[in-house]
């Protein structure tokens, strides 16, 4: 019988501080436990794209047993990073962190083809970090939409032939929602006494552009529960797609800007970081983790995660009201996968819907399991976002709802361009929602009802 | 790099590329199992069907090679290792549920169905498939059959061979067979009874018709907490003996709550010695008897605290606690090495007092959370590799808790199989003539040698030192430290 024998450091093979990191590699005990909750495991059906599939392939590089091949780095690029396998491992691996930093040495190493690299820098590092680049972009989004130039290129199918990966960038692009939602607009809105607290808000890169009214809905919802909510006019994108697409210099630069943005005096914090994107919400408690190195910023970093809250997650911890006005409905909810498996909110958003009256919520088969979305990986990855989209889109419409609720911008996009594609009897309401507007909108019925 | 050999380019041609796996990095995540044993395939074949399994075992047999079937690999005694190199049938891409029959309460499957998968379809027909191995979440329904997995419900419900009525089996000679038939019972030989359990040493199951149970009306789920173990085992004999049969009745010692309770907070006290988890369902009104008699029994072993869980969500999270204890003990040590014993029920205060001494005596930490109704342990040696001589003390000393086991009138496995892990204890039980009675039974299904070889019979039996050879020309290859 043969018997393992520990691994050797190989020490040249990684470039970073970044590193995944060799005692949390060794919490993996292999069980298998994980394959059967990774959608690409269940999807591709080889184990070499498995959580602990690829926990092998880290620690075989990490021993020198393998070398780092294009094969391999498909492997780790194949990851949704849906954390699925967190939760259903029993030996609590961080594989999400794992993969960050797996992905981030692989941005050291240049693994990636220059398209690749001249793509991510020119968007992810040239559009994204700047609120006001995003918003020419808005613009120019939208006026694409609204002169009819979209539909040209959706009916003619020309783009689909030419440049496949555009066509997925058009079909699953948001439609960009005037007015954009100005972070000035928050003061507006005032609890009327008591106040409870103070809450700042994160508006994000794409939301304010995407789903402003997601983010007007949130502040009405807080005011109207005594909360005084802000959102900081320095703040810029979280950096979530930057550190799972491995830039984590690029995503320590914009969490150092934020942290500032949020508690710039260390005796004056708000009560509540709040969020109401999972995928931002998830990597902002991360931010004690990304500048662990960072002498500067270390400790503010850690108070800054520790006061990051879901909106969700925040509207159970403070008792919201319950609303009164009647939404006859019945909604599917999708947990998104950095909500449920990053965050562990899974209750609080039922909880929320549940409190609708004349609202029904019909559960789908698998509800935290990942529609494909995964940041960039639906335009990175197409064909298996695609293929998970297929799946998550019978589930979905086997129930009976007429709306999909979800909880991140990604989902929601990847799930109305399912709706386009699958509904095909168009029984569901286009566009999917997120459960704070429909709070907010059942809240202002029963306004209506009490004061004619 | 490695280039293609002419086998692989012979299963190329048979099943396609996309189901051929055989670059050197790629394969490295398929040398492992649930178990710290390692082997190493030279090529991964995925069959989409029945056609394509009977295909790659003619190439197979062709090139003269070991085949090795595998389904989610979470086996716990090295039974998916492709120990001799050759090719691992890879079973996982078959895994629809063909057919679910709710009147005659069957369900067609193919091999790489995953059990809770099967469990949750047959939910939705008002039936359950029984047979619960607490890896049910990723092991499939092949594997199952493959080791005779058990679970905590096997106590009640008997074993996955109590559950296979049929099977379609490709044989060593490329041959499709049914065997076995959709009543109950069958003229003849039991035939279906020897290939669950085999191993994969007489073939390759395509498909399984499997039997659904009705599911129980009510359950009632009990935690029940001891200051000593042999206070907690002496109360599970009780059970036994009173002639109630719980649907499952579990044991979790101490070092087990340590792992669990921080990541799963299950609700476990952690400075309890032991806590047993005992479950009785059937109709409400029988649930409520027997629930009331078990608690009575268990009261009168002076537990510090009896209690029962109230909703489906608290039942569910005690579960977790037992269901993920083997992952869980990753927190307390990097390395486990999980036993698979049976002891007679009457003799388990005894042994357990064995297994505790023993690992003192070599210094291992040992968590044990087993099925105590069945008298099946599962003692689990808690050790780190990384240090020196740490992994053969491991060794030796589930040597000798397994012949505790083997002393005390019990056996070597009762759930996981022999596999490799526990072959070389076979000659313990049985002798000679036993397992060359067993080898002529092998012989019945064709050709067999290739099939899983060095799986369940002894060094020297048709095997040799070539699995051992094998590891060492790997070790050669890659340096001594080289295995992740």
């Amino acid at each position: 019988m043969s018997i393992a024998s520990p691994p050797p450091s190989n020490e040249t093979i990684w470039l970073t501080q970044d590193r995944p990191d060799a005692a949390e590699l060794g919490l993996c005990v292999h069980c298998g436990f994980c394959l059967n909750a990774c959608p690409t495991y269940h999807d591709l059906g080889v184990e070499t794209d498995s959580p602990r599939g690829r926990i092998a392939l880290m620690r075989g590089l990490d021993s020198g047993r393998i070398e780092w091949s294009p094969r391999v780095q498909q492997h780790f690029d194949q990851c949704l990073q849906c954390r699925a396998c967190e939760t259903a491992c029993p030996s609590k691996v961080p594989y999400g962190r794992l993969m960050e930093a797996t992905r981030a040495e692989a941005f050291a190493h240049d693994k990636w083809p220059r398209r690749q690299r001249i793509i991510w820098r020119l968007i992810m590092r040239g559009l994204f970090p700047y609120p006001r680049r995003m918003r020419l972009a808005g613009y120019g989004l939208m006026i694409y939409q609204r002169t009819g130039m979209q539909a040209i290129v959706r009916r003619t199918g020309l783009l689909r032939r030419f440049a496949p990966k555009l066509a997925d960038i058009d079909e699953l692009s948001p439609v960009a929602d005037k007015p954009f939602y100005a972070n000035k607009e928050a003061e507006n809105i005032r609890p009327s006494h008591p106040v409870r607290g103070r809450a700042a808000l994160v508006t994000g890169c794409m939301m304010p552009l995407a789903y402003p009214e997601t983010h007007r809905a949130t502040v009405r919802v807080f005011t109207r529960n005594g909360v005084a909510v802000d959102a900081p006019d320095a703040q810029v994108c979280c950096g979530a797609l930057h550190a799972h697409g491995g830039d984590v210099e690029a995503a320590r630069a914009l969490a150092r800007r934020n942290i500032d943005a949020f508690t710039p005096e260390s005796d004056d914090l708000p009560d509540a970081i709040l969020i109401n994107a999972a995928g931002c919400g998830s990597h902002l408690k991360e931010y004690g983790h990304l500048l662990r190195n960072d002498p500067d910023y270390r400790e503010r970093a850690a108070v800054f995660a520790a006061r990051v809250r879901d909106v969700h997650e925040y509207l159970v911890e403070i008792g919201f009201q319950a609303p009164r006005g009647l939404i006859e409905r019945t909604v599917t909810y999708q947990d998104s996968c950095h909500l449920s498996h990053a965050q562990n909110v899974r209750k609080a958003p039922r909880e929320v819907l549940r409190s609708i009256p004349g609202l029904t919520l019909s559960e789908m088969r698998k509800p935290d399991k990942c529609c494909g979305s995964a940041g960039i990986y639906s335009v990175v990855q197409s064909e298996i976002s695609q293929r998970v989209l297929a799946e998550k889109m019978e589930d979905v419409l086997a129930t009976s709802a007429e709306q999909v609720c979800t909880a991140n911008p990604g989902c929601m996009l990847q799930l109305d361009a399912g709706i386009a594609r699958f509904d095909d009897e168009r029984r569901m309401m286009p566009r999917s929602t997120h459960a704070i507007e429909l709070l907010d909108e059942s809240y202002r019925l029963g306004d209506q009802v009490q004061d004619p | 790099m490695k280039t293609s050999t002419p086998m692989v380019q012979a299963l190329i041609d048979a099943i396609g590329e996309q189901a051929v796996v055989w670059h050197d990095d790629d394969l490295l995540v398929y040398e492992y199992d649930g178990t710290i044993d390692r082997g190493n395939p030279d090529v991964i074949a995925l069959p989409a069907n029945t056609d394509d399994v009977v295909n790659l075992i003619k190439v197979a047999n062709k090139y003269d090679a070991p085949v090795t079937p595998r389904g989610a690999g979470t086996g716990l005694s090295g039974g998916a290792l492709a120990v001799k190199g050759g090719v691992i049938i890879g079973m996982n891409r078959m895994r629809n549920i063909l057919n679910v029959d709710a009147e005659n309460k069957t369900a067609l499957v193919q091999p790489g169905v995953v059990n809770l998968d099967l469990g949750a379809e047959a939910e939705r027909h008002g039936l359950a498939y029984a047979p619960d191995p607490s890896s049910q979440r990723a092991c499939t329904i092949g594997g199952n059959v493959a080791e005779n997995a058990g679970g905590p419900h096997t106590l009640a419900w008997g074993t996955t061979t109590n559950h296979v009525l049929a099977l379609e089996l490709v044989t060593a000679d490329g041959e499709v067979q049914w065997i076995g038939h959709e009543t109950r019972d069958e003229p003849g030989y039991d035939l279906v009874g020897c290939v669950v359990g085999s191993e994969g040493t007489v073939g390759i199951v395509t498909q399984v018709l499997v039997r659904l149970v009705p599911r129980p009306t009510a359950v009632r789920t009990m935690l029940a907490v001891y200051d000593s173990v042999r206070q907690a085992s002496n109360a599970v004999s009780a059970v036994v003996a009173s002639g109630i049969v719980p649907a499952a009745l579990e044991m979790i010692d101490k070092m087990t709550i340590a792992a669990v309770e921080p990541v799963l907070n299950t609700g476990f006290p952690l400075d309890a010695e032991a806590v047993l988890l005992v479950e009785v369902d059937g109709p409400e009104s029988q649930v409520e008897a027997e629930g009331a008699r078990v608690e009575g029994i268990l009261n009168r072993f002076e537990p510090r605290e009896v209690r029962s869980a109230t909703d489906p969500e608290e039942r569910e999270h005690l579960w977790a606690g037992r269901k993920g204890a083997i992952g869980a003990l990753g927190q307390i040590m990097p390395n486990y090495y999980l036993l698979d014993g049976v002891v007679p029920r009457t003799k388990l205060p005894d042994v357990l007092d064995g297994v505790y001494e023993i690992a003192e005596r070599y210094r291992l930490p040992v968590a044990n959370m087993f099925h105590a109704g069945d008298g099946n342990l599962h003692p689990c040696l808690l050790f780190d590799e990384l240090e020196p001589g740490a992994t053969e003390r491991v060794l030796d000393a589930g040597g000798e808790i397994m012949r505790l086991c083997v002393e005390a009138g019990g056996a070597i496995t009762g759930e996981h199989g022999v596999g490799l892990e526990k072959r070389d204890y076979l000659p313990w039980i049985f002798t000679e003539a036993d397992m060359d009675t067993m080898k002529s039974l092998r012989a019945a299904f064709g050709p067999t040698e290739n099939f899983n070889p060095c799986k369940i019979f002894p060094k020297g039996h048709g095997c040799g030192e070539a699995g051992h050879q094998h590891a060492q020309h790997q070790i050669a290859k890659f340096g001594p430290k080289a295995f992740v």
